[in-house]
This record gives structure tokens, sequence and C-alpha cells, in this order.
């Protein structure tokens, strides 16, 4: 990190250990005095805030309303570290930005942000991507780290890092209507210590990641602000509580405090809620969890992870999180171009054919290609798995005719892929009446339509 | 097997979350009538449940996005009664009345 990033005094002087009995200052006083009057918190909880230096990893759905709260509460320093640049489709979650930052790092966007909000902490720009070279460099120069990250990779690194730099984690996620959060090695306990009762990592609590064609992105799946939002306020929460009461000090193990005197009762809170009914079964949830491994591949008895190990790439975290999946190959004369399929339609050359557009209703009620029928590819797969089981007529599968088997059939997808697979879906169920029905892919789905036929689709 | 205990079912809930309940009907929570002993005459365990909501319950033809070989797919959580099913012993905890089974998928997005 470049000094130009820290704002104000040297973070040294901030650090001081006797900085736990000073006088607040009168800024200090005022801008405190509603959350020092709560109990269990006052001067001596303010100052530990005051004298904690906090990492937010990512400044996303997650990192801007914890950074928020976190600047609010007065933590005196406040790093942030990611790679991304501000886009529009952030704002409606991501609210540290603002529209006339689109197209700014996301830490400088956030930092501004922060810094109208509170200008006394001292805010540090690490305007990367965390990896297995830099993670345990950055994460060491801090006393807490918040995991709002958004993909798996990244997060069984920071938990290992955190294991081994003895740090605790703070960890969320969302998708859609769902949010989780979890605390993690706090109070941090060096790797290997497995005789008696330790806080979870990461590796604990979720031993393996789930297969890559089960996991889908914000970006792919959609998220409601309000939901990762909540979650990132109450990860906030959890970090001021750690702070304020010193649980992040690890117990040094000669010490006559046992180290069950702060370990809180593992567990995983789950938010979720639905948007088509006003009652469901719940909205928050708390589950209890396991304590620390015995067998843990990160802070287990034999663990074998090192820091050396990981900058030197192991484990392979990227490998790690991709299972090889079996992707469909089609040949050559099962697919098409978008720009040829327009083309070819254009010039009259297309016969008549059956249009299956395969992405979700809510991605189609947006745009289509002129005459495609949706059918969406979770449905098609249960209508599939019907037929077969009923042996009903295949056809029940189209939405359209049933009487001219040898009409070509189109497929379209978001990308792509739903598209293949329901190409082949399709000819098991002997759609294409023993090769003499063609069934196309179209390749690339509709964000190559966007990109070779009608650069004003609406792709989402 | 007697008649009797053939018959006998176990009344529990069964919850979805974190997008699992898209395999399931869309539905979140299921009220399940399970048999209270599997087809060699073993009391039901979570393996059981998991197998039977597989072939009675599941809408989905996805599989594998709930069962890997046999086994509950990486990134599921299972929950008895609101706490790791690694504190109750796992595929082999007895189902007992009432109980509540939560499974629920890992999430990564933020």
């Amino acid at each position: 990190m470049g000094e130009a990033s820290i704002n104000g005094e040297p973070a040294a002087a901030k650090a001081a250990p006797n900085g736990c009995s000073r006088r607040l200052t009168d800024d200090e006083f005022d801008r405190y005095s509603r959350q020092m009057i709560v109990p269990g918190m006052g001067k001596e909880g303010q100052l530990r805030l005051i004298n904690s230096r906090v990492l937010i990893i990512g400044a996303g759905g997650l990192g801007c309303p914890a950074a928020q709260y976190i600047a609010g509460a007065g933590v005196g320093t406040i790093g942030i570290i990611d790679g991304d640049v501000v886009e529009t489709s952030n704002l409606h979650r991501q609210v540290g930005h603002a529209t006339a930052r689109i197209g700014m790092k996301k830490v400088d966007s956030l930092i501004t942000h922060l810094r109208g909000l509170n200008p006394l902490p001292t805010y540090v720009s690490h305007p990367f991507h965390i990896n297995p070279q830099n993670a345990a460099e950055v994460i060491s120069q801090y006393d807490l780290v918040m995991d709002c990250t958004d993909n798996p990779v990244t997060r069984y690194l920071i938990s290992d890092i955190c294991v081994l730099v003895c740090k605790p984690l703070v960890s969320a996620a969302a998708i859609q209507k769902s949010g989780q959060l979890t605390v993690l090695n706090c109070p941090p306990t060096p790797q290997g210590l497995v005789d008696g009762k330790y806080a979870p990592c990461y590796r604990c609590c979720f031993r393996k990641p789930p297969p890559p064609s089960s996991m889908v992105s914000c970006g792919e799946a959609g998220i409601m602000g309000s939901v990762v939002g909540l979650m990132g306020v109450a990860q906030a929460g959890e970090a001021i509580k750690i702070l304020a009461s010193a649980l992040h000090i690890p117990s040094p193990p000669a010490a006559g405090d046992t180290p069950e005197r702060n370990l809180q009762q593992p567990t995983l809170l789950i938010y979720t809620y639905d948007l088509e009914s006003a009652v469901g079964p719940y909205s928050f949830r708390a589950l209890k969890m396991g304590g620390r491994k015995r067998n843990c591949f990160a802070c287990g008895e034999n663990s074998t992870l090192t820091l050396a190990g990981i900058r030197a790439g192991e484990p392979d975290y990227v490998q790690f999180c991709s299972v090889p999946t079996s992707s469909v190959s089609l040949p050559p004369e099962e697919r098409i171009t978008a720009a040829a399929y327009h083309a070819a339609k254009q010039k009259g050359e297309l016969p008549e054919h059956i249009l299956l557009d395969t992405r979700e209703k809510e991605h189609f009620s947006f745009g289509s290609i002129e005459g495609a029928v949706n059918v969406p590819f979770g449905k098609l797969l249960m209508k599939a798995a019907a037929i077969k089981r009923d042996v009903s007529p295949a056809s029940e599968i189209l939405p359209l005719e049933s009487e001219k088997t040898d009409v070509p059939i189109f497929v379209v997808c978001r990308r792509g892929l739903d598209s293949q697979e329901t190409v082949e879906k399709l000819k098991e169920l002997g759609l294409d009446n023993g090769g003499k029905r063609r069934i196309v892919d179209i390749m690339g789905g509709m964000k190559a339509w966007k990109e070779e036929v009608d650069p004003t689709f609406p792709f989402i | 097997m007697s008649a009797a205990t053939e018959a006998a079912a176990i009344p529990i809930t069964v919850d979805f979350s974190g997008g699992l309940e898209m395999l399931f009907d869309n539905q979140r929570r299921h009220s399940v009538s399970l048999p209270a002993v599997d087809a060699s005459g073993k009391p039901a365990t979570i393996a059981f449940l998991i197998d039977h909501l597989c072939r009675t319950l599941m809408k989905d033809p996805r599989a594998e996005l709930f069962v890997l070989d046999n086994h509950i797919r990486p990134g599921i959580l299972v929950l008895i009664n609101d706490a790791d099913w690694e504190l109750e012993g796992e595929e082999a905890y007895e189902i007992q009345p009432r109980d509540n089974i939560l499974f629920v998928s890992t999430l990564h997005g933020g």
C-alpha cells in the first residue's frame, strides 16, 4: 500500500498501546455519544474501536453497507480491497457508490463516501483483487477481516489466511432472496490446537464447495438490494461487537483464562423471504454449528497448510472450487451463430421453424427474438422427465404444433450453455426423428444476439 | 415386519433454503409423513429421508443438485432441529416425530 493512500496522521500514532485510556476529543465525544451510552459500550468500548483496524474485502453489495456502519461507529483504521470499478448495475445494492462515480475504482468511490460520513478514521485503499500472493501481507495489517466477496475461491483463501495469521473473520453471502452470516475463528486460535473448544474456520463449516454447475453469481441469478444490504449491516454489527469487547485478541495459551472464556456458540444466521407471498415459514433463523474440527484441512491438528505454500500455489484454490463439469459440445452442423440465423431469416432462407427460448421468464419478459416461445430450462427438464416417466408423447414438450414433425427446432438461451443441453435433451426424447429433423443451437445465446445482431437488445 | 409397523409413519417438517426449494416445487416447507422404518426394517435415518425425498418429493429431475453418489452433495448443510447434523450423528441420526430437518445450500454471492 502506498503512503499516499493513508489520510491524516501515521497509523502508528493511532494504534498506540496506551490509546485505551486517553481522553476522547470533542469531535469524537459528540460523534459517538449515542452509541457510547449503550450499556456495554462506554468509553472503553469506543476507544477499542478507535484503536482497531478492520479489513473489508470486497466493496460491493455486502462491503458497502458494512463499511458505512464500520466507519460510522468510528473504527480507527479501515482498509478496503477490491479491484473492480463501479458500474450502473451495481447501484441498486452497492449504496456506498454513486451515479457520478460510475467508472471509478470501487475502493476509491467507497472511501469518498465514507470520508463524507466520518472523516476521523484512517482509510486505506487496496485497489486490486486479493489473491494467494498478496493475501497474507494485506490481512496481517489488520485486527479483523470481513469477507464481503462473491465467490468460493476467494472465500476459502481468505479463511485459510485468517487461520494462519490468527485473525477473526466475519463472513457473509447473499443471492436472490437469501442471505447467510457467520463469525469464524473468533477468538482466533493458532492452527493445530484441537484439545478443547475452539471456534471453527470456514472449512470446518463448509468443508467442500458446491459443484460449479450449482453455483450462480448475483450477475446471473439476481439479488435483492435489501437482502444483501441486511447481511452487510449484520456483518458490521458482529465486527463492532467483537472489537468493542476485545474478542479479536488471541488469548495467550499460557494464560489462566481458558479459550472457552470468549467462545460464542458458533452460529450460522440465514435470512430468506418470498417476493411472491407475504407469509413464509421464517425469515431469520439462527443455526447451531459445530466448533473447530480435529481433521480440518486448514486449522486441524495435522494441517499442512502454510503461508509459504499458499503463496507458491498450494493448495490450488481454483482447482479446488472447479470440479470438472461434463459440458455438452455439439457438432458444427447442430449449431448456428446468432448473426447467421439473423441473416438467413432476413433473406427468407430459413424454413418454417420453432424457436425455443429457454431463459427464465423474468429475462424473457424484457424482450426476445421475434417468434420465440419461452420454455424456461428448469421447466423443460421437468417436462422431459415427466415424458420419460409417463411415456407420454415427446411432442408435449414443444409448446406449439405436434403435427409437423419435420419442422426444424432452433434453441436459444441466455449465454449459450442451456441451449446446447436442450438440443441434447430433445434428441434424447427422439424429437429429431432419427436425424430427419434438424435441432439447432443458436451459439452464445441472447448475449451473442446483442453483440452480433441487435446492440439495443435489453440483455440482462 | 408386522402390518402395524409397516404402516407407522413419523410426522416431520422438511425445509429447503438457499435455492434448494427450486428443486421441490418452489416450496420452502413441506410436511412429510416418513415411513418409520426402511425396507430392511431399520429405523428411519437422515440417509433414508434423503432417499425418500428424492423418490417422492423432488419435482425437478436435476437430482445431482441435491445428491451425488447417494450422499448429500457438497455445499449443502443439513440441520436437525436447527443444529448442524455433525452435532447429531449425520446420516445415521434416527428421525424422531416432529423433527425439523433443514437443507440449506451454501451461498457465495455478495
